[in-house]
């Protein structure tokens, strides 16, 4: 096993006033702007920012490592008293895998395609000789059972394409647990797991970590998962350093407003109103991609007007087929759809400009949904010419006050999509919507993608324009607090069936169905103990 | 069925189908003669009745279909028809069979294709491999420059400077590469040096750098970062993580650069008078005696066309996700 | 840093991804930053250009004027000398120029327009056409492209035009592929989505939405087609089935000097001429992979150091 002979008082990492620059645009830019951290042995530290906060770079710094493209430019990394900054990469490499271990984000690009699970989780071990192949084997057997693997003996006999996303997520936990190593760096472990998926994987890597008390660096942008790991947090900011904290004191007590604004979302709370008057109704839709198996299975849905409907489901629940099947570009196979009691073409070529006017539509990533050669001007502006006729001057009035609605100013007007933030072009996107002055307008993910206290700007606008111009939102979805932030009514959908529609209160308020009853608890909340609780809940 | 069986005969049926379509095109580059090719390959001074009887031997009485049938199953026993040049007004007909034009500079053209293979192969791999290992050092550079230089220059350019200086200014090869069949085979290599070495410097320029390019990508993939962060060193990231994946684009540059190889050989074998098939095609262009140059460009389709199927077929039986299904 | 949450406003939200640049400062700092490899492109290829525009005020003698003194040495009345029959080398290089670099040019953009504008249909369409377009193109590129013009051009006769038309259809697959591959990656974006769910006509997508997304990795594939038709063309005239006499062409030119290589123990001189047209071709080819090399680099933000 690896060696534990320092003493008591020295910490395991001690990181201090580190600096690293990344190269883009031609230029140098900071990074990380004067960094410390220090984790005793068994700790585990939760790393947390939005994008662009230098998190991963910084876990990666902790293992002496920089990405391509950056360089470290000053300070001390120190792991358990032996110097990472300029240590030659061959005793690094001592470290790694064995007395350091990573488990990455996407565990299913991290796998090598070309190895059996159970080689690649052991070949660190083998490598450093610390235990024979057999009995390396038996162990990673054994990890795979603590962390409740199905097939434990087997399974590490599979290929990576073979195996789902959360169990390689679980197989990279064991793999980097496997050589009982000093510090575990886990780089966003479950962001690209759904919620029912993410309670089991968190569940595990917590116990796992607790048992052989290995010590951790835990990052993450969501600060309900890093309080069920955590024994206290460091909170990120363009590179630097805006407060640490004690798990529970930084919970109950944060000192920086920049700290509450992480959970800016929660705080957002729309009364619930009802409303008899349909605007939009789906009425038993089947719908499949290219004939194949049932994406959407008897769907039927009502949207009230002026109200805001959540549908909320994980990936492969068909709520997004749902989107497609609304605007016409996926032409439903049985059912119809009326819009003003009136059915609309299945088809988006049949329907007519003033039915497409009336639908409009906002994507997840505004990144790609605004032509990266087309300015601000253009991108509003073309709905206005197209649906509405206007002419130059109108249109340029009317861009502006678009403008004005979602609270830019006509300086933005010639600007180009890469010029602006990602809330910026998220509003664009909206006035692009509204400028058509549609009845209907589809948000699909549309905050999913964004930082918490811009997603809460982004809501508080919905609810705005909402307020002002009486549109009627549906809203596509799969985090729970967005659906109680701003919906009246949720349509819950689970492999392309609706598994209950109400209004908001009715949903959240027991007895559930029991898809949404696993839904529901599986949602990180606010609460240390959280997960422990809902754990021992559930067996 | 296995999905590598079943991959792989899918693979087969698309080349089957291929060669069809190629040999549809290049039976119908008879079918595009002008009307009056007769006596234009005749002479003006041949009688009426000669130009019947070569169109009536041409079969050009009959409809394309069954010619094709025809042409085809003659191709297929071996047989590629009969060359143009040889006839003359009188009717005399000392026209030879294209086969045995073929075949003999076949067999000189595929001893300098091999030679020029053999050599560049192991060589421009060994370079992409480094030169993406050690990617922006000075080594890295001079041969991306060196390699950039030679794609840009005509394959023509690097004979003649190689003549010049290894055959004119200091004559230590000759520059006209004579062989016939009894030329023994040391004689033979000497006689092929420079226009194999000349093919070696344009194949590795190329397949150097697309290794390269392959390499790069593959180094790339998270799970390469992931092997290093595990504490693999150089070597093994290489051997153990990226060479098992690597082999369907390295067998793709492969072929890619042997069917160059074949396009490569027609100039390289005028310039040195090399007696192999594509000189043989580009008089027959010249003479335009098409059944020879239907001959020889079915000859080199079918060796193009084989070596993607064969690149193809190495990707797909060394891809892990067919390999081992779900 | 933690004064900002309090006084939130999404103008005052910072789009650190770019500074931004008026597209004059752009083209200065991105020239500024281009390596001498670039720059020597650069000129060379500008050179070329102003030989080919003012080849008559350039040339001493004319593109066809016989002297009667054949295989002339270097001297000072022809500078490098006369060819078989007695044409001034100089002047032929010099409206070589013209010619050979303006019949590939007018090739490459041939290519572009039938395979940029199929490559843009099929990527859109996406149906039989696309189907019946990709296959057609699986088959053409099947056979190399210098076979298939040797044997092309076996049945038309080799003329100018047959040329241009023959090498520019075998080239236009290659622009296809590509074509379709970077708009494929264009007509999935969702803005595109957008348009349609906006009712846009398949016109307007083309232009608006989809060409000017595309057009960075065009026009860098256009040099390097550039370079492949003048090789292929070059190659052509130097077997002799190419660009026929009396024009002056590069590639015809070596071949018809290249006898006099075997004088170079003798004097150096000679055995250079037929080198002199075949390094001209050699030189733009080289220029022309330097800049698109930059370009490429530069465009696709492609940094590979380790």
């Amino acid at each position: 096993m690896s060696n534990k002979k320092t003493t008591k008082n020295q910490s395991l990492l001690e990181i201090k006033d580190l600096k690293i620059e990344g190269f883009s645009d031609e230029f140098w830019h900071p990074i990380i702007k004067g960094i410390n951290v220090k984790l005793q042995r068994g700790e585990v530290m939760g790393l947390i920012g939005e994008s662009g906060a230098g998190k991963s770079t910084l876990g990666l710094a902790a293992m002496g490592y920089t990405q391509p493209g950056c360089r470290i430019t000053g300070g001390s990394i120190s792991f358990d008293g032996q110097e990472l900054i300029g240590m030659p990469e061959h005793k690094k490499r001592k470290l790694w895998g064995t007395r350091i271990t990573y488990v990455a984000q996407s565990a299913a690009a991290s796998f090598n395609p070309a190895h059996r699970l159970i080689n690649q989780a052991t070949a660190a071990k083998i490598r450093a000789k610390i235990s024979d192949e057999k009995s390396a084997k038996e162990d990673a057997r054994e990890l795979f059972k603590t962390l409740q693997l199905p097939e434990h003996n087997t399974i590490g006999d599979r290929y990576p394409h073979q195996v789902s996303g959360g169990q390689l997520q679980r197989v990279m936990t064991a793999m980097a647990m496997s050589p009982r190593p000093d510090l575990i760096i886990f780089d966003e472990p479950t962001t690209a797991l759904d919620v029912t998926t993410q309670v089991e994987v968190l569940a595990a890597m917590k116990d796992i970590v607790k048992e052989f008390n290995t010590a951790a660096i835990y990052i993450t942008h969501d600060l309900a998962v890093v309080a069920q790991m955590a024994d206290f947090i460091k909170v990120l900011r363009y590179g630097e350093e805006v407060e640490q904290a004690n798990t529970r004191i930084m919970l109950d007590t944060p000192e920086k407003e920049y700290t509450k604004s992480l959970w800016s979302v929660r705080s957002i709370n729309k009364k619930e109103e009802k409303s008899d008057d349909i605007v939009l109704s789906l009425k038993n839709i089947d719908a499949s991609y290219g004939g194949g198996i049932k994406v959407l299975d008897d769907v039927s849905i009502n949207v009230s007007r002026g109200k805001t409907l959540a549908v909320v489901g994980e990936s492969g629940s068909g709520k997004s087929t749902a989107a497609r099947v609304i605007t016409g570009l996926l032409p439903q196979q049985n059912g119809q759809i009326l819009f003003n009691n009136i059915e609309l073409p299945k088809t988006l070529r049949g329907r007519s400009k003033d039915q497409k006017r009336q639908i409009q539509m906002i994507y997840q990533m505004a990144d790609t949904a605004m032509n990266p050669k087309q300015t601000v001007g253009e991108i509003i502006g073309r709905p206005l010419e197209f649906y509405l006729n206007l002419n130059a001057n109108e249109k340029e009035k009317r861009t502006i006050e678009l403008l004005e609605l979602i609270e830019l100013d006509e300086t933005f007007i010639d600007r180009l999509p890469s010029e602006l933030s990602g809330g910026q072009k998220q509003r664009i996107c909206i006035a692009r919507a509204i400028a058509a002055d549609p009845e209907v307008i589809i948000c699909d993910e549309v905050t999913s993608a964004l930082d918490q206290i811009v997603q809460e700007g982004i809501l508080k606008l919905l609810m705005k324009l909402q307020k002002e111009l009486g549109i009627t939102y549906i809203f596509i979805t799969h985090d729970i607090s967005t659906v109680k932030a701003i919906s009246d009514e949720v349509v819950v959908m689970f492999q392309g069936k609706v598994v209950e529609q109400g209004l908001k209160s009715q949903i959240f308020s027991p007895p559930h169905p029991k898809y949404t009853e696993l839904l529901l608890s599986s949602v990180p909340e606010m609460d240390p103990d959280w997960l422990s609780n809902l754990i021992s809940s559930r067996n | 069925m296995h999905p590598v069986i079943k991959t792989v005969l899918g693979r087969l049926a698309m080349g089957v189908l291929t060669l069809f379509a190629v040999s549809l095109i290049i039976f119908s580059s008879m079918e595009l003669l002008p009307g009056d090719f007769g006596q234009a390959i005749l002479g003006q001074a041949a009688l009426p009745e000669t130009v019947a009887a070569f169109r009536r031997e041409l079969g050009l009485d009959q409809p394309a279909i069954v010619r094709y049938w025809q042409w085809v199953t003659a191709v297929l026993q071996g047989d590629l028809g009969t060359s143009f040049s040889g006839r003359n007004a009188s009717g005399v007909d000392r026209s030879r069979e294209v086969v045995d034009l073929v075949l003999p500079r076949l067999r000189n053209t595929l001893f300098l294709a091999s030679i020029a293979a053999l050599i560049a192969v192991p060589l421009s791999l060994l370079l992409g491999v480094t030169t993406a290992l050690y990617r922006n050092t000075f080594y890295d550079r001079s041969v991306n420059m060196a390699t950039l230089t030679t794609i840009s220059f005509p394959e023509f350019f690097v004979a003649y400077l190689l003549i010049l200086f290894f055959a004119s200014l200091y004559p230590i090869f000759p520059s006209l590469a004579n062989v016939d069949s009894d030329t023994l085979f040391g004689e033979r290599l000497y006689r092929a040096a420079l226009p194999a070495l000349t093919l070696t410097l344009v194949i590795v320029a190329h397949m150097m750098r697309m290794t390269r390019a392959a390499i790069i990508n593959l180094l790339a993939s998270p799970y390469i970062q992931m092997a290093r962060l595990s504490g693999a060193s150089s070597a093994e990231v290489i051997l153990k993580h990226a060479l098992p994946n690597a082999w369907a684009p390295i067998a793709t540059v492969i072929a890619f650069n042997l069917a160059y190889l074949v396009v490569g050989v027609v100039v390289v074998e005028v310039v040195f008078v090399y007696p192999g098939i594509g000189q043989l095609m580009v008089d027959a262009v010249a003479m335009r005696d098409i059944p020879v140059v239907q001959g020889c460009a079915l000859i080199f389709a079918v060796t193009y066309i084989l070596l993607n199927l064969l690149a193809d077929i190495i990707g797909i039986i060394t891809n892990p996700r067919l390999l081992h299904p779900r | 840093m933690s004064n900002k949450p309090n006084t939130y406003s999404a103008v005052a939200e910072v789009a650190y991804k770019r500074v931004r640049r008026s597209r004059l400062q752009r083209v200065k700092l991105g020239l500024s930053k281009a390596p001498p490899t670039a720059w020597f492109g650069m000129i060379v290829i500008f050179l070329y250009i102003f030989c080919a525009l003012f080849a008559p005020l350039l040339a001493p003698y004319g593109e066809a004027e016989i002297f009667p003194e054949p295989f002339a040495p270097w001297s000072s009345e022809f500078i490098f000398g006369t060819d078989q029959i007695g044409r001034d080398i100089l002047s032929r290089m010099i409206y070589g120029a013209r010619n050979t670099v303006s019949i590939a040019v007018a090739t490459t953009a041939l290519a572009f327009l039938i395979g940029g504008s199929l490559g843009l249909a099929a990527a859109i369409n996406m149906s039989w056409l696309d189907q019946f377009l990709s296959r057609l193109v699986d088959v053409l590129m099947a056979i190399p492209s210098l076979i298939f013009a040797l044997v092309l051009l076996s049945i038309f006769g080799s003329t100018v035009t047959n040329l241009i038309l023959i090498i520019a259809v075998l080239d236009s697959t290659r622009v296809f592929r590509l074509t379709r591959a970077v708009s494929l990656n264009v007509v999935v974006m969702d803005y595109v989505e957008a348009a349609r769910l906006r009712g846009e006509g398949l016109g307007w997508i083309m232009r608006r939405e989809i060409l000017p997304n595309i057009l960075p990795p065009l026009i860098a594939e256009f040099g390097l087609r550039f370079c492949f038709v003048f090789l292929t063309i070059a190659a052509l005239s130097f077997l002799g089935v190419g660009i026929q006499p009396p024009t002056a062409d590069w590639g015809s030119m070596v071949r018809e000097n290249a006898s006099l290589i075997m004088f170079a123990q003798y004097d150096l001189k000679a055995g250079l001429t037929p080198l002199l047209p075949a390094a001209a071709i050699a030189l733009l080819t080289v220029a022309v992979n330097f800049v698109v090399d930059w370009f490429l680099h530069k465009t696709s933000g492609l940094r590979d150091e380790q």
